[in-house]
C-alpha cells in the first residue's frame, strides 16, 4: 500500500481521536513510510524510532500508534517519532519540544 | 575537532535530522544504524549503547567525551565547538 493511502485513510479516523498528523507532510510521508517498511521486515508497524526486537509481543507497546502517544501528545503536543500531534502543535500555539524517551529500557528485549 | 560516533536507526526521522546536521556544518563521524545489524552484533552493540546512554534511545551521539541522547541540535553544536 501507497504511504499516500494510507495517509488518507488514517487522517481522517485518528482526527476523530483528537490525533493530527504532523503538518509538515513530508515528515509524515517518511514516517509512514518507514512503518510500511517496519511492516514488512518485522511484520508489524514498529514505531520508527524505537528499536524493534522483532517479536510482536515484546513490542505491542511500540506498534503505532504506540501506547505512550497519549502522554507524549498530552504533555508535549507530539508524540516520540512526530508522526501525531495535537492541533495547537500544528498551529504552533505550542512550543516543539525534543519528545524524551518514555518507554522503560527494560521494555526492550531481545 | 573531537571524534564524533552516532548510534542510529535507518528509520529514524530524529536520526536522519542529525545526520544531517553533522553533514550540513562538514563533520566527519561514524554512524552505525543498530536496526541494520545482526542479532548477535545488535546485542553486542545495545550494551555498549547502555554505557553511554542507559535509555538506549537513538539517535545517542557521542562527541569527544560529551554523549547527547535526542536531536538537540543545540547541545550538538556547542559539543562540536561551531
Amino acid at each position: 500500500m501507497e504511504p499516500e493511502t494510507i495517509y488518507e485513510m488514517l487522517k481522517k479516523v485518528q482526527e476523530l481521536k483528537g490525533y493530527y498528523f504532523n503538518k509538515d507532510k513530508e515528515i509524515t510521508l517518511g514516517l509512514i513510510e518507514a512503518l510500511l517498511f517496519n511492516k514488512e521486515r518485522y511484520g508489524y508497524m514498529s514505531c520508527p524510532c524505537r528499536l524493534a526486537s522483532g517479536n510482536r509481543t515484546n513490542d505491542k507497546d511500540i506498534v503505532c500508534p504506540c501506547v505512550y502517544r497519549i502522554k507524549d501528545v498530552e504533555e508535549y503536543g507530539s508524540c516520540y517519532c512526530g508522526l501525531y500531534v495535537s492541533k495547537e502543535w500544528n498551529e504552533g500555539l505550542i512550543e516543539h519540544e525534543r519528545v524524551p524517551e518514555r518507554r522503560p529500557v527494560s521494555r526492550m528485549i531481545f | 575537532m573531537p571524534p564524533v560516533k552516532m548510534y542510529s536507526l535507518s528509520t529514524c526521522r530524529h536520526c536522519k535530522d542529525a545526520k544531517q546536521l553533522l553533514n550540513d556544518c562538514t563533520i566527519n563521524f561514524d554512524f552505525i544504524d543498530v536496526d541494520l545489524l545482526k542479532r548477535k552484533e545488535r546485542n553486542d552493540i545495545l550494551e555498549e549503547i547502555k554505557k553511554f546512554n542507559p535509555d538506549c534511545s537513538f539517535p545517542t551521539i557521542i562527541i569527544g567525551d560529551k554523549v547527547i541522547a535526542g536531536f538537540k541540535e543545540k547541545e550538538i553544536k556547542e559539543a562540536l565547538g561551531i
